[in-house]
């Protein structure tokens, strides 16, 4: 209880969520490792331009969701999925949709850190040089920019040739959300991106996902109902593979339809 | 007194390690120093060898006189001792060594004008340089004729360079010219060479040395038969130094002579080292590329595991039946087939359907295949699957991601692979015996003549050269130094090839920046 009486609206008044233009539709959307069932029959609609957070205990199917976002589970052949997910309209699972693709236009940020072992420059520039054809001036303009963007850049600027890896871990979570940023992605997804940091970098982090809503449609997963609350918009709450609670964070956190929802947001588990 | 000893027990030994650690130290002490005693002999014995030792002269009781150097001592059953001395001489005596009983000693002695020849034949000669007669000129004794000995066989020195030189460089490709076809100008220039040569050998007749061995008994000798004369007992420290030296720097440098038992190992060295570069050069690429295949590309299924374990396995066939796999498939069959193509005027006289360095090299690619899938896929799995998703995730192809992310990571891997494989094969003798190694091959298989790497020709080797000359030689005690130092460097020469391999992949792994953290 206390949480949800904690947050305070951020955002004036709520948003009516049927006013909002869809970005990410999951339609009848199920999936199975193998044998074994992770998500069932699940029916949800991202809005464009908004932080949209997705909570659950653990083992409830977040990262899997996220995960069946951008197509990541293609390479795992035990992976048997059905329904739809369209983004902005085209189903991404149509033969002529190119992976590859849709892969840059659904970013993606994982739960631990994972900056390639090069300079941070070539890290930046990765996705850049994947799409070829660009000057090395544009190369350096869109490396400083994403750098800014994530708010990592005043303290790299010197060192851009130095290794990604010698970075602390805070500051490689936001490399490697600077690195996403530089493909300029239409949706970024973040699974518990703040979940190793300390909560100077974690504010750092919850800012920068602020900010970037203005221009991206943000799917945050987290395990901190704070910040849900502080930064999303709307939020999912998924409970063994199945959607149990979704809408506007502030009714959510405040008047959840559902005892089974107010039973986890307040941390009382069955 | 024992809670005491327990206590300092305790203190030096990890807890609850006890006897195992103490075990585990021992027994790698003990390899280290089977390691270093192995190195210890082979440096001694391979490179005392070179070193010009002072020759002893003894006269014995019954009046005998003989010179040599001692080499070991052995008692006799009836009590006392018995020496063994190198006494050379063999067309002499017809042996080189001699037992003397320690008790016959009278007198020992080392005189300063007892010489040493080296010679092309019949070994080495030890006794006194009586005169020296020069092909033209006075006969000249004692000291005047050492000086005369040695400006000759310096001058002698000179032309046998200038003929090994015209004879590598001009001589032999001309008559390789000459094998493959007809051509006059070839031919002509052939006579010329030949006559420059004849011209070269005939100016280094004359000049005889008249020489006396402990015995007594007197012996001519032609200048041209020997190669270097040295006084050991009236050299200086420096002097020996000089001589080990060159001694040194010639067995490096020259080719083998008296059927491989003397002279140098220069072309098993440039043999050796060749044909282990051609094998990585070989088995890199091939091993990478299968390793990725079984473990980024292929269905991870029970097939896949099937060739995995069936790949760990090649690794333990005997490395004799990899040589019989590339004679009959490299040598015989791709070679044969490669003849009947390319070379049909030569036939029957085969090219490629020999043994020869391309097959050696091939052959041994195929032994050390396993070792480098093996090491490049350890190095493949422990790449963690977070790199890889983060590749994708940014729009990259799985083709993309492969070389842009997860090669670059894996390539320490891929060198320890070629570091294990170049160990295993520059000490292979046995599969190249069957697949182009050769007793003799003075040429190397680099040369100024097109194509510059010759890969048909037969090569030498210094396993199989150690090999020839401690199984093959008529005088086993006598080659056993040259064996020795053959062992000396081929274990220097593997050593070498490892620590460039290890060299380059240091360099690789800080370049790619702390890679070696993951
Ligand atoms: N690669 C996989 N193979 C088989 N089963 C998997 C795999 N990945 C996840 N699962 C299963 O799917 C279910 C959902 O996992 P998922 O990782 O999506 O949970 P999550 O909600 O992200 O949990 P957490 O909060 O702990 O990260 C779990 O029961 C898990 O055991
Ligand atoms: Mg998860």
């Amino acid at each position: 209880m206390s949480i949800a009486r904690d947050v305070a609206p951020r955002r004036g008044a709520c948003i009516d969520f049927s006013d909002e233009a869809c970005c990410l539709e999951v339609s009848g959307f199920g999936l199975r490792y193998g044998a074994e069932p992770a998500l069932r029959d699940l029916t949800l609609r991202v809005p464009r331009h908004r932080v949209t957070a997705f909570i659950g205990p653990s083992g409830c199917g977040k990262s899997t969701l996220l995960r069946a976002l951008n197509r990541l589970h293609d390479l795992n052949e035990d992976v048997h999925r059905e329904g739809e997910i369209r983004l902005e309209g085209q189903e991404i699972h149509a033969p002529e949709v190119a992976v590859a693709e849709l892969r840059r236009r659904v970013g993606m940020v994982f739960q631990a850190p994972n900056p390639f072992p090069m300079s941070i420059y070539d890290n930046v520039a990765f996705g850049l040089r994947l799409q070829g054809g660009l000057r090395k001036r544009r190369i350096d303009d869109i490396v400083e920019w994403s750098l800014r963007s994530a708010a990592l850049w005043d303290e790299v600027k010197d060192r851009l040739q130095a290794s990604a890896w010698a970075l602390s871990g805070g500051q490689q979570q936001r490399l490697v959300i600077a690195r996403t940023l530089a493909v300029e992605p239409e949706v970024l997804l973040l699974d518990e991106p703040a979940s190793a940091l300390d909560p100077i970098s974690t504010l750092k982090v919850e800012e920068l996902i602020r900010n970037l809503a203005s221009s991206l449609t943000l799917v945050l997963v987290t395990h901190n109902m704070q910040q849900a609350a502080r930064v999303s918009d709307y939020t999912a709450f998924l409970q063994g593979g199945e959607l149990v609670e979704y809408g506007p964070t502030d009714t959510l956190f405040t008047h959840p339809r559902l005892a089974r929802t107010e039973n986890y947001i307040t941390g009382r588990m069955a | 007194m024992r809670a005491a000893w327990r206590r300092a027990g305790r203190a030096r030994l990890p807890r609850g390690e006890g006897p195992w650690a103490w075990l585990a130290a021992a027994s790698i002490s003990l390899s280290l120093l089977l390691l270093a005693l192995l190195l210890a002999l082979l440096a001694t014995r391979g490179l005392g060898h070179f070193w010009p030792g002072d020759v002893t002269q003894l006269t014995l009781t019954d009046g005998r006189a003989i010179a040599g150097r001692a080499v070991k001592q052995a008692p006799l059953p009836e009590g006392g001792m018995e020496r063994l001395y190198r006494t050379d001489n063999r067309d002499l005596d017809g042996d080189i060594w001699s037992w003397v009983p320690v008790a016959d000693i009278e007198a020992e002695d080392r005189p300063r004008d007892l010489v040493v020849l080296e010679r092309r034949r019949w070994g080495r000669f030890v006794g006194r340089l009586v005169a020296w007669l020069p092909a033209a000129g006075e006969r000249r004794e004692g000291e005047a004729a050492w000086q005369g000995l040695q400006a000759r066989l310096a001058t002698l020195e000179r032309r046998r360079e200038a003929i090994t030189r015209l004879r590598d460089t001009t001589l032999l490709p001309l008559a390789r010219r000459l094998e493959a076809g007809s051509d006059p100008q070839a031919a002509r220039a052939l006579t010329e060479a030949r006559a420059r040569i004849r011209v070269l050998r005939e100016a280094m007749e004359g000049g005889t040395l008249v020489l006396e061995s402990a015995e007594g008994r007197r012996l001519r000798l032609p200048a041209e038969e020997v190669l270097r004369a040295r006084r050991p007992n009236a050299m200086g420290i420096g002097a020996k130094l000089a001589a080990w030296g060159d001694g040194v720097w010639r067995f490096l440098s020259e080719g083998p002579r008296a059927g491989n038992v003397e002279g140098g190992v220069w072309p098993a060295i440039f043999g050796t080292v060749l044909m282990v570069m051609l094998m990585s050069l070989a088995v890199t690429p091939f091993g990478v590329l299968a390793a990725v295949y079984l473990n980024e590309v292929a269905h991870q299924g029970r097939l896949t595991r099937l060739v995995r374990i069936g790949v760990r396995n090649l690794a333990g066939v005997p490395s004799i039946v990899y040589g019989v796999f590339g004679l009959g498939v490299f040598v015989y069959g791709l070679g044969g087939s490669i003849d009947r193509w390319f070379f049909e005027a030569s036939l029957p006289s085969p090219t490629f359907g020999t043994g020869g360095l391309l097959w050696a090299s091939l052959t041994l690619a195929l032994l050390t295949l396993p070792v480098v899938i093996v090491a490049t896929e350890e190095g493949l799995a422990r790449i963690p699957e977070r790199q890889r998703e983060g590749a994708l995730a940014l729009g990259a192809t799985r083709l993309e991601m492969l070389t842009r992310v997860v090669l670059p990571m894996a390539t320490p891997a891929m060198l320890t692979g070629m570091i294990l494989a170049v160990a295993r094969a520059a000490g292979e003798v046995a599969p190249l015996m069957l697949v182009g190694v050769a007793k003799l091959a003075p040429q190397v298989p680099v040369d100024g003549e097109f194509p510059f790497l010759h890969l048909e020709r037969k090569f030498m080797h210094l396993g199989y050269h150690l090999f020839d000359t401690a199984f093959h030689s008529s005088d086993v005690q006598a080659a056993l130094p040259v064996v020795y130092a053959t062992a000396l460097l081929l274990v220097l020469v593997i050593l070498v090839l490892n620590l460039t391999a290890i060299f380059l992949r240091h360099h690789l792994r800080s370049r790619h920046g702390g890679l070696s953290r993951c």
